[in-house]
Formats: C-alpha cells, structure tokens, sequence
C-alpha cells in the first residue's frame, strides 16, 4: 500500500489542479493582464470568494472533522480584516497628510504629522488621540503578524475556558455566538479605538503603489489564490496522518479518545487556534478587495453563514467546503446584487434582494434533511461510492458524531 | 505480593444513591481477576473511578511501584499511566480503518505536536499487522471499522486495548455477543495477556469465568462481597442469596 502524502488523498492534487487552472484562466480573461472580458470589480468578488473558501476550510475542520460547531469563526475573520486594515489606514492617511503639508512653508514637526494623521482617521468619532491598540499601525511586520496573533490568542484563550470545563455540543456553539456578538458590540463602540460603526475604510488603495485597481484586484486574486492553495495543503497535511485519526475520534466519541490517553482538550485547543490563525489570514486578504471592514461584518449572523456554507457543501470533506463557500456567496452575490429578474406573479412581485435569504434558509434546511452530504455527495455517485447501511445508526455517540447519511464505505 | 492498584475506603453517591460503598479492592502486577455480581452493583462505576470518569466522594486509589494517587490525574493522564479499558458495547471509531483505529491505540507519545509529525514506522506497521493477526482482522486492516461484524468490532476493541500495552486491562463483558469459537478464543488472549499484567474481567457468564480460572471478587450494593476462587464464593451463602439464588 502506497503511503505517500498524495496517493493516501488524490483529491488534494485533484483540487490543486482546478485552482491552478482558473487562477490562469481568470487572468487571461482580466483587464489588467489579459484580454479585458472580466471587470475589475468581478475580478474583487472572485478573490473575495477565494478568501472565503479559505475561511470555510477552517471551518471544515473544526467543525467537520473535529466536531465543534464553532459559530464564532467569522470574528477571527473580521479581526484579521481590522489588524491589516489598520496599517493600510494609517499609511495611506500619512502619504496623504505628508503630501498636503509638503507645500507649507514651514516643514511640519512629526508631532503635526502625527496629530493631522489622527485627527484625519478619527475625525469620524469625534476624537484625534491615537488609541493605545494602534501602537504598532505604522509597521506592516507587526500588523501581519497580529493578523494571525490576535485571532489566535482570543481564540487560545476562549478555548481553554470553553475546553477545559468540558462544554460541547450547542452549549459551545452558543457561548461561540455569545463571543462573537460581545466582540461586534465592542467594536461598535467609539470608545473601541477602531472607529466604531464607521469601521476602517479604503483599504482598496495600497499605501505607496502607483497601480491601478485593476492591476491591484489581479495581485489580491493571485495572493488569495495561493492562500486558499497552502491553507488547503496543510489542512489536508493535517487531516490525513494520525492527527487527524485523533480529531476525527474526538468527533465521534471523545470519551472514548480520553480512554486511549490522548487529552481531549489540547487536540481541541490546537484546533480552533489554529483554524482561527487561518480565518484571520483569509480576513487579511478579504477586506482590502472589500475596501472597508466595519463591525457588522463581525455580527453573528455571518459565522451562521460559514456554517451553513460548509453544511451545504458538505462537512467532514475539505473540497465539500469549498464548493459550498464558492456555490453559495457567487449564488448569493448574484440574487442579492439586483441582477436577478424580479417574478412578477400578478398579485405579487418577487423581488430576489427580499426572498434570497428565505431561499437559502430553506435549502439549508433540505441539504440538512434529505442530502446530508451536501453538494460533496455529487463527487460520490460520480466515484460510485456507496454510502454505508447502518439502520440509523450515527458514527459515534457525540452530538457532532458524523451522521450514517454523511459517512462513506 | 506487590500490588498494581489498591483502592481502599472508596465511596461514591449518585443524588444520594451510594453507587459505592465502602469498596476496596487490590490487585497484583500480574493477575487475572473477575468481578461479578447483580445489576446495579456497582461494577461499572467502579470501572469509572479508575479510569477518572467519576470522582469518588471519599476513599483512596493508589497505582503502581511510585504509589501515585490516580484521583488527582485526568482520563488521559491515567490511561497514559497504563490503564485500558474496554467498554460493554464495542467502542471503536466507526468512521476510520482497522488500521487506522490500531495505530491511534499503539503505545506512542500522545501530545498533539508529536502526533502531528507521527509516520508510522516499520516497528508500529509490524505490530498491528501481528495484533491484526491475532485477532483475525489481517484482510479487514484497511476495511471502515463501521463496517465490522459486531464480534469483530469486539476484536478490534480488544486489539486496541493490547497496542496500548497497558498495565492494566479492565475488560466490561468481553464474550458478550460471541460465537463459542469466539469465546474459547477470548478467554485464551486474557488468560494470556494476564501472564505480563493485571486483568480485571467483568463478566455475568458463570461459564466464561469458570474458563479464566480466576479469583473472583463479588460486589453487591457497591461493596465487595465475598471473594476467592469461583467454588468459594459460589458456595458461600450469602452470595448464593444475592446473586445467584435468583
């Protein structure tokens, strides 16, 4: 028996291809780099669709392979968005600020750079002080790096809480949803330092680049690519060894996995840290291709959202949660957009922007009950594989145990 | 004689139901030992206070040569320490391979990050090809465990609690739902497994125990009752009353 990484998942180089493949399809088709079919803006929504592949992959193993229905992962999303958005802000602010008192005759102290800087970006919430969280917003190192510190850290510390007093099942998905609304609360708030319900915006420009957007869009689309690529190696690194025999276990039955000596809680742990690192890189690449991040990104309802885009696509497979993240924000940006025609019935006009959400509410609701396996489960009559008979019975006793319709001979 | 684990003056209650009553209990490093009794008796919390899943109320349960105490230790600290357990209903991880089931059970480091760089080698493949013999799962090893006969998942549950390699073995019903071939089977991988460690067996099938040739050890309303070879404790008389009169 082959062991090497890719025989033990083709789908892996099966996936890789596919990326690779419409990354150089699209920038042939782009504005910037190849014969101008794609506008730029749809150039932003395919990269910001890729951002959210990668987010739904995140979510595919904490939730599809270990088993918590984290409803909370959306935040490390948005907190990733803020800690980029934060020195884009600040330095496109300075080149500007810097640029306009150039001409002064007297050259400005860094004391009135400063203070114009923030009076520029605060302006907006009635204050011109630099919040003590914006220390480092001048040094890109720094803010990337708490691009993935400050999701991690939060989700550290918020697992070891939830983990070690032993709380699962909706109790966790609950207190995740309780997380995430204190967090977009917070930020809501002038007092947050992050410019409360304004959020930080224009963070399209990228400080000291003479390229148009249209070049620009193209560089996001690439980086989002590559991430989705890497993040999409290492969870499938991470799932196919005897880590991910462990994760899958806790899923089934943790009690179970306790008896053998592994500690539940650090696998759990390492997990949700860890998926939260990946959503924070995603919400980097995300929110500069959105232009601006603002707290109701953070709401409760968008971590709902990824849940429903991995169950439509299909837990417990990694390709099943990109499909789900692609099939459903392209569905979505197209019903919501107001490209759809409206249904005139007579007696009442369907208008898509008002009845979009009732109908993915209602799909999510039919993939739960009749297509567990979601659009992944296509792969399967395509592969002709079989699901197993088990008279009902689930795959272990726990409440985010693999159900009998999801599982695979 | 030197003793594995010695549990002494353990009690523990239930919303004021005493599951456990006074109960103590000792084994050496290399002993077979069955426990019987009625519903109810309290055998399978005794097994959960072990194991770390229930905290006693009052008592001591002292382990091994360094005498550490096994209350202030977690499920998987203690199951570290070397105490398998093997559940009534066969519990395997439905969702994966035979393999792959024996693998996460072989006696390597636990920690997450050791776990994450794991590659079997050549020794670990070695012993569950030689566990999945012993077995008789050899041409199942790459089949879904879900997918196992139930006396085959008891098996594989089995060979899982020997790649742990524990000190201890605590098996609940073992021959449950097995064939006579499979028992005679059973008993034979107990009795030998029981030269090199401690094995407690919880059995209701006289016959079974009969077969281990064993000491008893007979709870009854969560304390030990009488104890001794199967002829003892089954002439005595008030286990004959409780237990085996009904």
């Amino acid at each position: 028996m082959n062991r090497s990484f890719f025989a033990q998942s083709p789908s892996v180089l099966v996936f890789l291809g596919c990326l690779g493949l419409a990354t150089l399809f699209v920038t042939v088709l782009s504005e910037a780099f190849g014969i101008g079919v794609l506008s730029t803006s749809f150039i932003k929504t395919l990269g910001k669709t890729l951002c959210l592949c990668l987010i739904a992959v995140a979510m595919d193993l904490v939730w599809g392979y270990a088993g918590i229905l984290s409803l909370g992962h959306f935040a490390f999303f948005g907190l990733g968005g803020y800690m980029i958005g934060m020195w884009l802000m600040y330095e496109r602010t300075r080149e500007i600020v810097e640029s306009s008192m150039s001409d002064a005759v007297i050259p400005p102290t860094p004391q009135e750079i400063s203070d114009a800087i923030g009076n520029q970006i605060f302006g907006v919430v009635g204050s011109s002080e630099f919040p003590l969280i914006w220390t480092f917003a001048d040094s890109l190192t720094i803010q990337l790096f708490l691009v993935v510190a400050i999701p991690g850290v939060l989700a550290g510390l918020f697992g070891w809480l939830a983990f070690r007093s032993r709380v699962t099942g909706v109790y966790l998905s609950i207190l995740t949803q309780a997380m995430t609304l204190a967090l977009s609360l917070y930020l809501f708030q002038n007092e947050s330092g992050l410019r409360g319900n304004n959020g930080l915006s224009g963070l399209q420009n990228l400080p000291g680049v003479e390229a148009g957007q249209d070049v620009v869009s193209m560089w996001f689309f690439w980086a989002s690519a590559l991430a989705l690529g890497l993040g999409y190696l290492l969870a499938a690194r991470v799932i196919s060894g005897k880590f991910g025999s462990v994760i899958r276990g806790i899923r089934d039955n943790e009690q179970r996995v306790r008896f053998l000596g592994y500690a539940v809680e650090s696998y759990k742990l390492v997990i949700f840290a860890g998926t939260a690192m990946i959503a924070g890189i995603a919400g980097a690449l995300y929110y500069p291709q959105a232009g601006i991040v603002n707290p109701a990104e953070i709401a409760p309802i968008a971590s709902i959202y990824l849940a429903v885009w991995v169950a439509i696509g299909g837990r417990g497979r990694l390709y099943g949660a990109v499909l789900g993240a692609i099939f459903v924000s392209l569905v979505s940006s197209y019903f919501t957009g107001g490209q759809a025609p409206d249904i005139n019935l007579g007696f009442y006009t369907i208008k898509w922007v008002d009845w979009w959400l009732v109908m993915l509410g209602i799909s999510f609701v039919l993939v739960t009950l009749f297509a567990p396996k979601g659009l992944g489960g296509l792969v399967d009559l395509w592969e002709d594989r079989r699901r197993p008979d088990r008279h009902g019975a689930d795959l272990g006793p726990d409440a985010g145990a693999l159900r009998e319709k999801e599982a695979v001979e | 004689m030197t003793t594995l684990l010695e549990v002494s003056g353990v009690s523990v209650s239930f919303d004021g139901f005493r599951a456990i009553n006074n109960l103590s209990f000792q084994i050496g490093p290399a002993e077979l030992r069955a426990i019987i009794g009625p519903n109810g008796a309290g055998k399978t919390t005794f097994m959960d206070i072990i194991t770390g899943k229930t905290r006693p109320d009052e008592g001591r349960v002292i382990w091994g040569d360094l005498s550490r105490s096994l209350l202030s230790m977690s499920e998987a600290q203690i199951a570290q320490a070397g105490v398998g357990r093997k559940f009534q209903k066969p519990t395997v991880f439905e969702d994966q391979s035979v393999e792959e089931n024996l693998l996460m059970a072989l006696s390597n480091p636990r920690g997450p990050l050791a776990v994450l760089f794991y590659k079997p080698a050549k020794a670990d493949l070695a012993r569950v090809a030689e566990l999945a013999d012993e077995i008789g799962l050899r041409a199942q090893l790459f089949r879904k465990a879900g997918e196992l006969s139930h006396g085959q998942k008891q098996w594989l549950e089995i060979g899982m609690l020997l790649a742990q390699d524990p000190k201890l073995l605590l098996v609940d019903e073992p021959a449950a739902g097995m064939t006579p071939e499979e028992r005679e089977h059973t008993t034979q991988l107990l009795v030998e497994a029981a030269k090199t460690r401690a094995v407690v067996v919880v059995e209701h099938d006289m016959e079974f125990i009969r077969r281990l040739g064993c000491r008893v050890t007979v709870l009854h309303e969560g304390s030990v009752l009488a104890e001794g070879s199967l002829d003892h404790v089954t002439s005595n008389q008030d286990v004959i009353d409780v237990y085996l009169g009904r």
